[in-house]
């Protein structure tokens, strides 16, 4: 066909969508999973203390914090339960390998998942596993309901 | 044959370097997210609209859904 420079991007759109990079199109309109997570949530590394931690979660009025190594990969999660277990390393007490989430995924599909699973909350990563922040349920039935709302909204506005 | 890129940042660089940005889904999977300054050019259509929709003296990187 004439065309000599071709590239192909073998593992496609999803990939790109799973790292949260940017996108254009309908579905950037509608709040996904990356949007309403929290980005400032607290992180540890699993080679502190619990009491280190503690101070430092309850300090910014945070029940939660997420354990990352270097790459700020997500290693573990903290609720509140674990950040009561003082004396103790952090890696002895995390959950390891929590439930993650891609931030493409749509807040509905996050807020039903959730729900159904009882979850307060959980990591939102990219697909190399690096935190993009913690989202919780709360959030998430917030702006499912009102993404709902709009919808409905805009459809009674229909002539 | 296309070179085959699987590096994201591969990627953003031939974006940058103004490679013409291929998405070779149907209309409405593109119209839903596409990568950024990606044209809609489904696999059906390649052969009888690319020479007029592409430069062929750019770049061209091409992408599906996924490797499946």
């Amino acid at each position: 066909m004439g065309f000599n420079d071709v590239y192909d991007y073998v593992d496609g759109k999803l990939d790109w969508l799973a790292a949260g990079l940017p996108t254009e199109g309908t579905n950037t309109l509608v709040p996904r999973a990356g949007d309403v997570a929290r980005s400032d949530a607290p992180t540890c590394r699993m080679d502190e203390t619990i009491d280190d931690v503690q101070e430092r979660v309850k300090a910014g009025g945070w029940d939660a914090c997420v354990v990352v190594n270097d790459e700020h990969v997500v290693m573990g999660l903290l609720r509140s339960k674990e950040l009561e277990e003082k004396g103790r390393p952090v890696e002895h007490v995390m959950r390891p390998g929590p439930s993650t989430f891609r931030p493409h995924v749509s807040i509905l599909e996050m807020a039903t998942f959730m729900r159904e699973h009882d979850l307060k909350n959980s990591p939102v990563t990219t697909s190399d596993g690096r935190l993009v922040g913690l989202l919780y349920r709360e959030d998430a039935e917030r702006e499912a309901h009102e993404s709902h709302s709009h919808d409905d909204h805009a459809a009674g506005d229909a002539p | 044959m296309p070179h085959e890129v699987h590096d994201r940042d591969e990627v953003q660089a031939l974006i940058d370097r103004g490679a013409q940005v291929v998405e070779v889904l149907g209309a409405e999977e593109f119209e839903a997210d596409h990568l950024p300054g990606a044209i809609n050019l489904p696999l059906r259509k390649i052969e009888t609209e690319a020479r007029d929709r592409l430069d062929p003296a750019r770049p061209v990187l091409v992408y599906c859904s996924d490797s499946g």
